[in-house]
């Protein structure tokens, strides 16, 4: 009954950012980039609902494209680590052997470093940038896909209808995907909203860093490395993008939260 | 998990409760007036007091510690305490004698005659002799045993040093040259001595104390200085990574001096510590790379001209603090300054366009602006001049870059397209006007014209003070109507600084002198 609860608050918040960010799409009230010297620093009021920033930016504006961007973002990342860390684990997991020990170790390699840190290594190869960081942050979010899938493999696969579909003839990659993987998503479901979260921190991190998205693109946590110069003489310019990703990250946190078994 | 749940809900609610009761009573109180604080004559209730330490907060590392190897500004805004030539600037743009008590230029201009200075100690106790001071000629020359190339260049036109007698040293030119005087203010070392990188030995007011990378650059006070004693004991230059640590070390009353502050944060200040302002002394452009598309054609770089405005610009980031440029040269030079051509390119949205579609580019097109990240100030300019590109159909992209890889790749490597930068020069008209000659090394934006290098060389040799300024207000000339980058503005200087010190002067080159820099006596 809790848990009904805490799914209908996930799907009710995440549901409402995802309606903002389709309406941001068509419509926003201003130009997020648009500069207006005249209206600097101006305090939340009825034509600026959040104000305006150090360049009289609109910030609810900068607001609903920076969650376009941290959206993107988060959704490629966690794509991106889910499809490879799915199919890393079913092999995996399925087949064990040496390929698994192998491609483990490597996993367990990888964990071992924080994934700040190794994303930072990743971004001094490849360059900064919006397309950079969604590589980076993807390769680094696929060993934790892998793991979970890997796990619910070794244990499906010696469940009764795994062996009975064997019985019956089915090849190995009908068994792996269409008779273990559905039994699987709950779990998978679970990990990619987590996933998701940890992928708008982290990028909410790196554009904090400056390694992010590039000026004058908006990103959430972009937003709040600029805002930080303001935090005395402009409060609301760090306080609305910080809202919005506490949000944000609360409404995905209910969802996996609701879905996990 | 219901309770916590609450309790989350239950803090969000307070926080946008506090917000909402912030914005009814407006952000604009911090904005108080920066000129109000500004005066720095205080004289009879400040009496200088002797001792104390401070730390000021510098914006990026230092790149050598070796005078004669530098090659950032930041470096030498710092080793100005440490390091004097044989003559120095002073807070008027005027060249006083420093290691050297006078000197003598002949009529030709082709024989500098200097006598040595009675008294003057390194760091390490030594005295300075004449040998000390022709080795570091003949060092920045690039003439001694295992040297290739000159390490100041302008030092290559001198043929002859000479020893006239104990006290005396003549240099002797190639041809007529007035100029050269305003390079002789690189730093005087001891002979043969090897560990300038690591434990760098002057004569300054200040003496070096430790270094290290990336942190911070100690010094102290110089009691045998030549000039008299600086008032601090100690000094610290801390490398702030960016100006938000640098405001809260401001705040917190861990940094006392800061001197690159924005307008916005100068304002946020203005009630903690004194904010003064001045010119910086540097020359800030959207640079071009002139051999690269599409900037090789003249009637690009015209509109680009054209499309910026530059009081926006100023308006935007800095109040409407800074001074408007239209050449590669500031105010600073005085009669050599070509003040009318900042008016040169009236911003003309209608006659940019024009003559992107003559250069076959209707459409505008895309590029990208190389910005070292450490100055948010450039950082700043380049996004109000994205936007202003924007209104011919340039499509402009900042790409943010570490300051050490911007001196390779952009400076040095010439791998760029265009950068927001801010140069600052030595007192000589050619250290602006040189980075211009097609073949010169610090020719970073590739501009090449037949007609510049020629007035150039004429400029250099010429001795007749009429000629060299005319000369040198036609290279100006040049570089604004070859539009070579679009020139914005020589920005305003705004230094923070504790409230409790006083002596805070303004050069019109780049350094940052704490010699003079003292605790008011209470």
């Amino acid at each position: 009954m809790k848990k009904k609860k805490i799914l209908w608050a996930g799907i009710f918040i995440t549901g409402f950012f995802l309606l903002i960010l389709i309406v941001s799409f068509f419509y926003t009230p201003y130009n997020p980039n648009t500069m207006n010297g005249k209206e600097k620093f101006l305090a939340p009021c009825w034509t600026h609902w959040m104000g305006t920033d150090n360049f009289g930016r609109d910030i609810f504006s900068r607001v609903l494209a920076g969650l376009s961007t941290t959206f993107f973002v988060g959704i490629s990342v966690t794509g991106i680590g889910a499809v490879f860390g799915t199919i890393l684990g079913a092999f995996t997991g399925y087949f064990g052997g040496w390929l698994d020990e192998i491609l483990m170790r490597i996993n367990d390699a990888l964990t071992a470093f924080p994934s700040i840190l190794l994303a930072l290594v990743f971004i001094s190869i490849l360059g900064t940038g919006k397309y950079n960081i969604i590589l980076a942050l993807g390769i680094i979010f696929i060993p934790s896909f892998a793991r979970i899938v890997r796990g619910e493999f070794i244990r499906l696969k010696e469940l009764d209808y795994v062996k009975s579909a064997k019985l019956m003839g089915a090849g190995k990659m009908r068994i792996m995907f269409v008779h273990i993987l559905p039994n699987a998503m709950p779990a998978l479901l679970s990990a990619i909203t987590v996933g998701f979260n940890n992928a708008v921190l982290a990028e909410a991190g790196m554009s904090y860093l400056g390694i992010g998205v590039q000026p004058p693109d908006a990103s959430l946590g972009k937003m709040l490395s600029e805002a930080q110069s303001f935090l005395f003489s402009a409060p609301w310019y760090v306080i609305f993008p910080g809202i919005v990703i506490i949000l944000l990250i609360l409404g995905f946190s209910f969802l996996s939260e609701g879905i996990g078994t | 998990m219901k309770k916590q749940l609450q309790r989350i809900l239950f803090m969000l609610m307070v926080f946008s409760v506090t917000i909402a009761l912030y914005g009814c009573t407006g952000g604009k109180e911090g904005e108080g007036d920066i000129t109000e604080s500004l005066p720095e004559s205080n004289t009879a209730q400040n009496e200088p007091k002797k001792g104390g330490s401070i730390v000021v907060g510098i914006q990026q590392d230092l790149d050598s510690l070796d005078p004669h190897m530098i090659e950032a500004a930041g470096t030498s805004e710092v080793l100005f305490n440490i390091f004097e030539g044989l003559v120095k600037p002073d807070e008027n743009g005027e060249l006083v004698p420093a290691v050297a008590s006078g000197y003598k230029i002949s009529e030709d201009g082709t024989t500098y005659t200097f006598t040595l200075r009675e008294g003057v100690k390194f760091h390490n106790g030594q005295p300075v002799t004449i040998e000390d001071v022709i080795y570091s000629i003949q060092r920045c020359a690039g003439r001694l045993e295992g040297q290739t190339e000159p390490l100041v260049s302008a030092y290559s036109v001198i043929t002859e040093v000479n020893q006239v007698d104990e006290k005396t040293v003549e240099l002797v030119l190639e041809q007529g040259n007035t100029e050269l005087i305003g390079y002789l203010t690189a730093a005087i070392i001891p002979k043969d001595y090897t560990e300038q990188n690591t434990n760098p030995v002057g004569t300054g007011p200040f003496r070096f104390v430790s270094y290290s990378p990336q942190h911070a650059f100690v010094m102290e006070a110089n009691e045998e200085y030549w000039g008299g004693a600086p008032y601090l004991d100690k000094v610290e230059f801390r490398i702030v990574a960016n100006t938000d640590s640098a405001m809260l070390g401001l705040k917190s009353g861990s940094i006392d001096i800061y001197p690159y502050l924005t307008s916005d944060q100068a304002a946020e200040l203005s009630s903690q510590m004194n904010i003064l302002s001045g010119p910086a002394n540097i020359v800030q452009a959207l640079f071009l790379n002139n051999q690269v598309e599409p900037f090789q054609d003249i009637r690009v770089r015209q509109a680009l001209c054209y499309a910026v405005n530059v009081q926006e610009i100023m308006d935007m980031i800095a109040d409407g603090y800074g001074t408007k440029i239209g050449t590669g040269m500031f105010s600073a030079f005085h009669q050599y300054y070509r003040e009318d051509l900042k008016d040169y390119y009236q911003t003309d949205i209608v006659k940019a366009k024009e003559l992107l579609t003559e250069a076959g580019y209707p459409n505008g097109f895309e590029m990208t602006i190389t910005v070292p990240s450490n100055y948010q100030f450039h950082i700043d300019t380049a996004q109000v001049l994205v936007e202003q590109l924007k209104q011919v159909g340039i499509m402009a992209k900042i790409e943010l870059i570490e300051w050490a890889s911007w001196l390779t790749e952009v400076y040095r490597g010439r791998n760029y397209q265009s950068t927001v930068v801010g140069l600052d020069a030595e007192l000589a008209p050619k250290a602006l006007m040189g980075r211009y000659q097609s073949d010169s090394t610090k020719n970073f934006v590739n501009f090449s014209d037949k007609e510049y290098d020629e007035v150039l060389i004429q400029a250099v040799n010429s001795i007749d003070m009429q000629e060299k300024i005319e000369t040198y207000q036609r290279l100006q000339e040049i570089l604004t109507e070859q539009a070579a980058s679009v020139y914005l503005q020589d920005p305003a200087k705004l230094v923070a600084m504790n409230k409790e010190l006083a002596g805070f002067v303004f050069y019109p080159v780049y350094v940052l002198d704490m010699s003079k820099v003292y605790f008011k006596a209470e």
